[in-house]
């Protein structure tokens, strides 16, 4: 039955997120970006929301409350709303949680997720990016090799959030004996193992200032049969992936939505030739579009999170979702420093700030998961 | 509870649309070429047509709400043909005003005959408080002077809903809408436009001549002019915020139609989209499909977005217009980017490509084009009338 309405706890989840992302991530978004500095206290304020904590099942000590992606898409678009950048290392642990949670076996969850429950934050990772321009899911560069009980992961990682605090990764890899994304395998990799080397990035990225990345190098780190997520039945590797995808979907969405509510007060403000601009239909418009594509943009990514609710192959629809968001994210974010103008282009207004994580967030998959 | 997925009623609804539209679909171009008057009722396969709506006395609360059912037997219609299913409808434009704006016993009187609706003036089309036909009080008739043009159905139906002002001075307060029967004394159907689409679907002119109709023929019976604000006009517009998405949605079909047909027939040539593929991986053709899947989904979306609003009593102005301005937007360029993939073959009239994308350029046109819709969303967002921003 098409609905488009959220339930009321859905809704309740939505209002003390607006709050939250309103009072604590967009005050703090600024100064963090400027300093490439994670404010500590600020992840713990997050933490205490239990939105890490949310899906994981009671029996392993967490809220039991239902893991739902679409509840996550309405979160990750209010805590995106605030800042993509603090929003996406508050909620990097799902990268972990989500998957042990859809794939564990039962030894995995009950080793792994009571890490996640208690009240301070615990940082764990998902390592996919790998050092290539031509960086693709299906055709990764990271081996997992069977060696007597276990396996023996080599391969180089680029990009991984919250790296430089995580206790453990979840380390993308392929078994070499299917095709494709059947290929994709999952290992459990602790921040200590053998042969695993943690850099910073030391160049930094453009945007999502305060998220800190580490590259990963892996020269034959042996894990045993039991780091292999799901054990005997491996993963679902579609659906770790579109998890993926449409959280950082999800987070763009709240970005352009910011972007939005930025320049429709400024553009009533700003007078030129007498009249305030929002007046004029050649930047009017501009905003109507934006109304429009972030309209489109929730449907979509809804669509796609139903499907992976539901436990239906949702790459289809994450295809699509994903595509469309990357490209209007970037053209509001776009326009949005057009409105401003001059002070599109200044570090006074966070416009600027929102068009480079605009840039950085749609070209990256793994940064939350949904 | 947010969800998208159709029920076992929702799908046996939709199933008998598209077996309806395939037949439709048989005598598409034959009413294309000869742009002909053409009675469904007389489809050799008619005698079985059931109407889809008809399953819905099976319909429980789980099932998906008749507002948003009607977007997708709209959309699952035109994906056969437009003129035909336009055909198929027992109610035009004119209907929904009566539904709307009627008095129970207007309502009742002319409940059953097909109205067209008549607005747009040679001088005046989306800024409908220009309109220059007037409406004079003489004892107990109207008397109505002007004429209309691009009255859809206008050849066909049984009356008109027609705009006139009682009063120029007034603005939009003075517009009122009169319900005007064929036979009238000095209404006279002048015209039938010759068109780049929706050919089949008859577009008229018309003029009124001291044209006299009873008193009882004005929808609503207010005869009073506000002084302030736009009376009566603003619940007229009201009409469009049901008929946008719907009007959305028949254009959006005619692009899942060219869409359908282009994925088949590249995939039959070799060319197909891996969706588990990444961008390195796939053609400009592969993403170009993909692409224009996704326009025609969000497109889709805004209209079961904005009936799901209207369903649920709730206000719908905005997202009535993101629905056209986004469908609109969508119809024309989907079509036109699919005949692009097709190259040569597909603007031949072997096939109803090159149809598509004739009718479906109207969706961006009628009931306010793309640029008035976008108004009607800027002053909502801005909080700005229409004075404004104009």
């Amino acid at each position: 039955m098409i609905s488009f309405g959220p339930t009321e706890e859905q809704e309740l989840i939505r209002e003390t997120l607006r709050e939250f992302a309103a009072s604590e991530l967009r005050e703090a978004a600024r100064p963090s970006d400027e300093a490439s500095r994670l404010p500590d206290e600020l992840l713990g304020k997050a933490w205490e929301l239990g939105l890490a904590s949310a899906a994981i099942p009671t029996e392993f000590g967490g809220d039991g409350t239902q893991r739902s992606p679409i509840t996550n898409a309405i979160m990750l678009e209010e805590l995106g709303h605030g800042c993509v950048s603090l929003a996406a290392a508050a909620l990097s642990p799902s990268l972990f949680i989500h998957p042990l949670v859809d794939f564990g076996t039962e030894e995995q969850k009950r080793e792994y997720l009571p890490l996640f429950t208690t009240s301070k934050y615990h940082a764990a990772s998902l390592a996919f990016q790998e050092p290539s321009f031509t960086f693709d899911a299906t055709n990764l560069k990271t081996f997992a090799e069977v060696k007597g009980d276990g396996y023996e992961l080599s391969g180089r990682k680029r990009l991984v959030p919250m790296g430089d605090r995580a206790s453990h990764f979840l380390v993308l890899a392929r078994g070499g004996t299917r095709e494709g994304l059947d290929d994709l395998e999952a290992f459990i990799v602790p921040r200590d193992a053998a042969g695993l080397t943690i850099a910073p990035e030391l160049e930094k990225t453009m945007g999502l200032h305060s998220l800190p990345f580490v590259q990963l190098e892996l020269d034959r780190v042996a894990v045993s049969a039991a780091a292999r997520l799901g054990g005997a039945d491996g993963i679902d590797g579609r659906r770790l992936l579109n998890s993926c995808r449409l959280g950082s979907a999800a987070l763009a969405l709240g970005l352009a939505r910011a972007v939005m509510e930025c320049a429709i007060p400024y553009a009533q403000e700003r007078v030129a030739f007498g009249t305030p601009i929002a007046r004029k239909q050649a930047i009017a418009f501009m905003l109507a579009e934006m109304q429009i594509e972030v309209n489109s943009m929730r449907w979509l990514i809804w669509k796609a999170a139903s499907q992976l609710e539901s436990g239906v192959d949702a790459t289809r629809a994450t295809t699509l979702a994903q595509t469309y968001v990357n490209r209007e994210t970037m053209k509001i974010a776009d326009n949005g420093v057009q409105v401003l103008g001059g002070h599109g282009f200044i570090r006074d207004y966070p416009m600027e700030m929102w068009y480079r994580n605009a840039r950085t967030l749609t070209v990256l998959d793994g940064l939350c998961a949904l | 509870m947010i969800d998208f997925e159709l029920t076992e009623l929702d799908q046996e609804i939709l199933a008998e649309v598209r077996r309806q539209a395939l037949i439709c679909r048989k005598y598409a171009r034959d009413l294309d070429e000869n742009e002909a008057e053409f009675v469904p009722k007389e489809l050799p396969e008619a005698k079985d047509f059931k109407n889809p709506f008809s399953l819905m006395s099976k319909h429980t609360e789980h099932d998906t709400p008749l507002s948003i059912m009607a977007m997708l037997v709209a959309a699952g219609a035109s994906w056969g043909d437009y003129s035909v299913r336009m055909r198929e409808d027992s109610g035009g434009l004119g209907n929904a005003a009566l539904r709307a704006s009627g008095t129970p016993e207007q309502i009742e009187r002319w409940k059953d005959k097909r109205l067209a609706m008549a607005i747009t003036e040679p001088s005046c089309g989306s800024d409908s408080k220009a309109i220059q036909t007037t409406a004079v009080l003489d004892g107990d008739e109207w008397i109505i002077n002007g004429e209309k043009i691009f009255v859809t159905t206008g050849c066909r139906a049984d009356g008109v809903v027609v705009w006139a002002t009682l009063d120029k001075s007034a603005g939009r307060a003075g517009i009122k809408s009169f319900i005007i029967m064929k036979g009238a004394p000095g209404f006279e159907v002048t015209h039938k436009e010759k068109k780049l689409g929706i050919r089949a679907d008859d577009t008229a002119a018309m003029v009124f001549k001291d044209c006299r109709i009873a008193r009882d023929h004005l929808l609503g019976l207010n005869e009073n002019i506000p002084k302030q604000g736009a009376g009566g006009f603003r619940a007229v517009m009201k009409t469009f915020n049901n008929t946008r998405p719907f009007v959305a949605a028949i254009g959006l079909g005619m692009a899942q139609a060219a869409l359908d047909f282009t994925r088949d027939a590249l995939a039959r040539e070799g060319v197909e989209v891996d969706w588990d593929g990444g961008k390195h991986s796939r053609s400009a053709v592969q993403q170009e499909l993909i692409e224009i899947e996704a326009e025609i989904e969000a497109g889709m979306l805004d209209a079961l977005h904005a009936s799901w609003l209207s369903g649920n009593g709730a206000p719908n102005n905005l997202e009535a217009s993101i629905a056209k301005a986004k469908g609109g937007e969508v119809a024309r360029t989907a079509t036109s980017r699919c005949l692009e993939l097709l190259g040569g073959l597909g603007i031949t009239r072997d096939h109803l490509a090159e149809k598509w994308f004739r009718d479906a350029r109207i969706t961006d046109i009628y009931e306010g084009t793309g640029q008035i819709q976008r108004l009607i969303i800027a002053r909502e967002i801005l909080g700005y009338s229409s004075s404004e921003l104009s």
